[in-house]
């Protein structure tokens, strides 16, 4: 496990086309454009992503996100708010799935 | 650690020397004596600082300005109103109507003593430059101390009475933004909108634009990278985020910065480095060559990934447009 998740491979996320150069270049293309100032801002952007970042878990994107927020002048509260969002999300998810467990104890029980 | 031996050499990745390329602003350093004792300060200046430039060093600099086409005179520090000079400095500066601006740290303007230099800015016409780190008041005082970030208020809304960075006032006051703690600045664009519409929502002031200068990893602010742990992921996101695009503007090449004690050097955190300008160039006011400084070989390091990562950073702000921030 010692190899997984290193700090030093976030900076080898530029080679992730490597092998694969054309669809490479089409994700870049495609996360540049998705991610820049558009209709909402950079910041909006940059706290969206960082919501994403923890609930899917993936510790290069929260390090890299919560250091793009802090570039951006976010507070801190304002980032653990977004984090609150993707979790009461993310629990409402589970929740949502309990529908179909319920569903299932109406039918089954006598 | 002391030295990222694993560094690739800053010429190295800039593929060949920085040249210069004209001199077009003076950046005069009158001392390292300042009010305040901010965290993130490269030059590590304080009261008890005791350098300060002489009259005799003051006028060299006013006899080379006469006889050169300099457009612009930069006036910085320490607290340049700690200067007991400054005033007569600045009114011969004036009169040689060149583009003169001072960078203060604002909040000495509101002690009793340095008032005055409020209207004498405006009367003078000179650009104001107040740093103001963060629209968060906590992570401002945190870096410049406590109480800052409510004196900066005051100050703008003083230099705003006074047709300061309102539009068509003629006064320019320009803020500037630095990264409170181990990290880059954003883009400068998003940073300049959010102080903007904060600073009017919250206090009903303006200013003409935003500077975001990225931290270099000299002086009090080194020590803070070393003492957190944070110096070699510092440095690695400068080396990281390199912009080529970036080495065109990069101020050095076209800044001179003159010391307290009139050494020459490429910029000022070159000053603070002890390295003055070299390469066959003249280090000091008393035997200033306008030919051999204006394309001088720059004196290079490490630290200058610091003016060279994502945007890029000078006295100015940023080099070179990007869509997403450095990290």
């Amino acid at each position: 496990m010692a190899d997984y998740y290193e700090k030093k491979d976030l900076a080898d996320f530029a080679n992730i086309g490597e092998y694969s150069p054309k669809l490479g270049k089409k994700y870049f293309d495609y996360y540049g454009e998705a991610t820049k100032a558009g209709a909402l801002s950079a910041r909006e952007k940059a706290l969206i992503a960082l919501a994403v970042a923890t609930t899917q878990k993936c510790p290069y994107c929260i390090d890299a996100y919560t250091n793009s927020c802090l570039s951006l002048g976010i507070s801190s509260e304002e980032m653990m708010e977004v984090v609150h969002v993707g979790a009461a999300m993310v629990a409402g998810v589970v929740l949502a799935h309990s529908t179909q467990m319920r569903k299932i104890i109406k039918k089954k029980e006598m | 650690m002391s030295e990222r031996s694993t560094i690739t050499p800053f010429e190295q990745m800039a593929a060949g020397p920085l040249t210069a390329a004209g001199i077009e602003i003076f950046q005069i350093n009158l001392g390292y004596r300042c009010n305040l004792e901010c965290r993130h300060c490269h030059v590590e200046a304080g009261p008890k600082r005791e350098e300060v430039m002489s009259r005799d060093v003051m006028e060299m600099c006013l006899r080379i300005l006469q006889t050169h086409p300099i457009p612009t005179i930069d006036i910085t520090g320490g607290a340049p109103e700690m200067h007991p000079g400054l005033s007569w400095f600045l009114s011969r500066c004036a009169t040689l109507k060149r583009r003169l601006q001072v960078r203060t740290n604002g909040v000495i303007l509101l002690e009793k003593e340095f008032a005055h230099f409020l209207d004498f800015y405006a009367r003078i016409g000179a650009e104001v430059v107040v740093s103001l780190p963060h629209m968060d008041m906590k992570i401002t005082d945190r870096q410049r101390g406590a109480g800052v970030y409510s004196k900066v208020i005051e100050v703008i809304r003083k230099l705003n009475d006074r047709g300061y960075g309102q539009t068509g006032g003629g006064l320019v006051l320009n803020l500037v933004h630095n990264p409170g703690g181990a990290y880059l600045p954003g883009l400068q664009g998003s940073l300049e909108e959010h102080y903007r519409q904060a600073l009017q929502e919250k206090f009903g002031i303006v200013f003409n634009n935003l500077f975001c200068i990225t931290n270099m990893p000299i002086g009090r602010y080194l020590s803070y990278l070393r003492e957190t742990d944070n110096y070699e992921d510092y440095m690695t996101a400068l080396v990281n985020a390199f912009n080529p695009a970036t080495l065109a503007g990069v101020m050095c090449r076209k800044t001179l910065s003159v010391a307290w004690d009139g050494r020459l050097y490429d910029c000022d955190f070159n000053q603070i480095l002890g390295m003055t300008v070299n390469h066959g160039a003249p280090d000091r006011l008393s035997v200033f060559e306008w030919p051999k400084l204006v394309s001088r070989r720059i004196v290079t390091g490490n630290h200058c990934y610091g003016c060279t990562a994502g945007a890029g950073s000078s006295c100015a702000g940023r080099l070179a447009e990007i869509d997403q921030p450095a990290c």
